[in-house]
């Protein structure tokens, strides 16, 4: 009966392949893996099934800005510790951790640049530091590349990745809510262009206050924008979440996004805008 | 009704029933018990001073938290006439989870907003247990500017434990909702009056809490997340919530000491659910004063000055 026998077809044990160090990095949506310099190349977008890697403040300041160059202001400004917060880590040691591990000085980094040729006040958020959270400084950097939007007459462009508001520094960072979005309402008197860049993610207190307030809001394709964290929501309803679910896509669909644009195309969508706008 | 009573109020309210009892007992059975009871009163008011002079922030958390506490329809009920409520945003519905209109107070129409919770599980589910919706915020800022069309005051009492984590919320913009507010709460050219009356939960809260004068109840808090919340990630465990609620600084003390609100208002010893007529009398009064103050100045100078207040918040160094 030997017709009877089980054959397994499956999965065999196969001999790790072995991925040099550096050289090669594995798609984190489709598994592929990709030659390094090739994905860098591709703005760090995945050739096989687009998917946008997470990329620092000073990659998206290389592929926005002219010459990848960013005339920094307020490059100073340094966290305190209001609070004494305290949890597993003394919020300065985070502080510091974040700014070795980064070396950045804080979440936000902002000055002025151009955009094919358009002067603009820039501001962008790192992920990398502390999750892009909102505290004071960053609140402060964005307060003032409005303000410097107003004096100058210059457009606003602010790209975001954040968790959200920065808890260690408790109420705070709920108000630089509050002080970015009526900041954002004295530009809208001027009538000057302000437009939004939400990268992955862009959540909480960010998105409920300037990330959502652009005059023409852009999104990279499949980040995760939203309120609330999917997690949370999860839990709350005690089921599954839809799938795409808190997508870009998911935005524009429900009229909350304007457009969708991969990386590439970034840089020629925001300029294509300001032009129209100024 | 049964009583909720709380870990710390029980020594409290033991004592109380004692007295209640002894004096029960006295007249029905002509027995002069007087200089006894004067004794445990005497007690009472001790152990009162004791443990509510001295409340842990997660205490007072739970005081905002407390079933018996006054919502937002009770104090206007209390504090204003002629209350008209108004419903819908002209989008999509009516949140009952934020309530609005029209009522008399201190001699003026003003514009009442506020969360809304419910008493009893029947009731919370129909409130949503004070945590609204984008409709809600909508609904807030179109009382709000039909305030300034009209030249009302505005009055506004948080209490909320956050919007809503939904996908219905998610879908119609709970975020761009809230920002919204944020930015033309701030251009409102009417008198605003923000009174956090029990919970003041992160955006959720910010999202009708930009005003002229921020004023706090003395049992209330106000935090950029509910201690859960951040017990849940910076301690990985719910449980914490004690321990984030000390760390966050979520008690009108720390909050007035920081700078975010302008003044607190007391309560009622134990906290307003001991006596709502009285906290809502306190709080009248407080609004009453800056409401008289504010009315006096100009829509410019009025939003020039609440922009210069927001524009200073926050601590660094540079």
């Amino acid at each position: 009966m030997e017709w009877f026998k089980k054959v397994r077809l499956g999965l065999k044990p196969q001999k790790k392949r072995e991925i040099p160090d550096g050289l090669w990095t594995k798609c984190e949506s489709c598994g592929e893996i990709i030659y390094k310099k090739e994905l860098e190349k591709n703005l760090s977008v995945c050739p096989q099934c687009g998917y946008h890697f997470r990329i620092s403040s000073q990659d998206y300041i290389g592929i926005i800005l002219d010459e990848r160059r960013l005339e920094e202001h307020d490059a100073d400004l340094q966290p305190q510790d209001p609070l004494n917060f305290r949890d597993s880590k003394k919020y300065p040691d985070r502080v510091k951790a974040a700014q070795k591990k980064t070396n950045l000085k804080e979440a936000a980094i902002t000055g002025l640049g151009q955009i094919d040729q358009i002067p603009v006040s820039f501001t962008i958020l790192d992920f990398r530091f502390i999750g892009g959270s909102m505290g004071s400084v960053v609140g402060e950097k964005v307060a003032r590349s409005i303000e410097r939007a107003i004096h100058r007459k210059l457009p606003l462009v602010i790209v975001s990745a954040s968790g959200g508001a920065r808890m260690q520094e408790g109420i705070l960072s709920l108000m630089q809510m509050a002080k970015t979005s009526a900041l954002l309402g004295v530009l809208g008197d001027h009538s000057l262009p302000y437009i939004s860049v939400l990268t992955n993610p862009t959540t909480a207190g960010v998105m409920a206050s300037f990330a959502s307030l652009g005059d023409i809001v852009i999104a990279e394709p499949k980040a995760l924008l939203g309120f609330a964290g999917p997690r949370v929501i999860k839990q709350t309803i005690g089921e599954d979440l839809p799938p795409g679910f808190q997508t870009s896509e998911f935005f524009l669909e429900h009229g909350f996004v304007d457009i969708v644009t991969p990386r590439s195309q970034l840089k020629r969508t925001i300029a294509l805008c300001l032009r129209h706008l100024l | 009704m049964a009583k909720f009573v709380l870990d710390f109020e029980k020594p409290i309210v033991e004592l109380e029933k004692k007295i209640e009892d002894m004096k029960e007992f006295s007249s029905s059975s002509n027995i002069e018990l007087s200089s006894e009871i004067a004794i445990l009163e005497k007690k009472l008011g001790k152990l009162q001073k004791e443990i509510y002079s001295r409340l842990t922030r997660w205490q007072r958390v739970q005081l905002a938290r407390h079933p018996d506490r006054p919502y937002s329809l009770d104090y206007i009920k209390l504090m204003a006439e002629d209350f008209v409520e108004l419903h819908g945003d002209r989008l999509f519905g009516d949140d009952k989870a934020i309530i609005g209109g029209l009522a008399r107070f201190s001699g003026r129409s003003c514009m009442f907003i506020g969360h809304q919770k419910g008493r009893g599980t029947k009731e919370n589910l129909f409130r949503n247990f004070g945590m609204p919706h984008p409709e809600g915020y909508r609904k807030a800022l179109r009382l709000m500017q039909m305030a300034a069309k009209f030249k009302k005051p505005i009055i506004i009492l948080v209490d909320t434990p956050g919007a809503y984590p939904g996908i219905g919320a998610e879908e119609r913009g709970q975020a761009e909702a809230i920002a919204r507010n944020l930015r033309e709460m701030s251009k409102l050219p009417v008198p605003v009056i923000i009174s956090i009356v029990g919970e003041g939960a992160s955006g959720g809260a910010l999202g009708i809490g930009v005003g002229d004068v921020v004023l706090m109840m003395e049992n209330s808090w106000y935090s950029v997340i509910s201690p859960e919340g951040c017990a849940a990630i910076l301690w990985r465990d719910r449980a914490q919530a004690p321990q984030a609620a000390e760390a966050l600084k979520v008690a009108s003390a720390d909050l007035r000491d920081l700078g975010v609100i302008d003044k607190i208002v007391p309560e009622p010893l134990g906290g307003a659910h001991r006596d709502p007529p009285q906290a809502a009398r306190i709080l009248k009064a407080e609004i009453s004063r800056e409401l008289n103050k504010l009315v006096k100045l100009s829509p410019e100078v009025l939003i020039k000055r609440r922009l210069e207040k927001l524009r200073a918040m926050g601590v660094f160094s540079e």
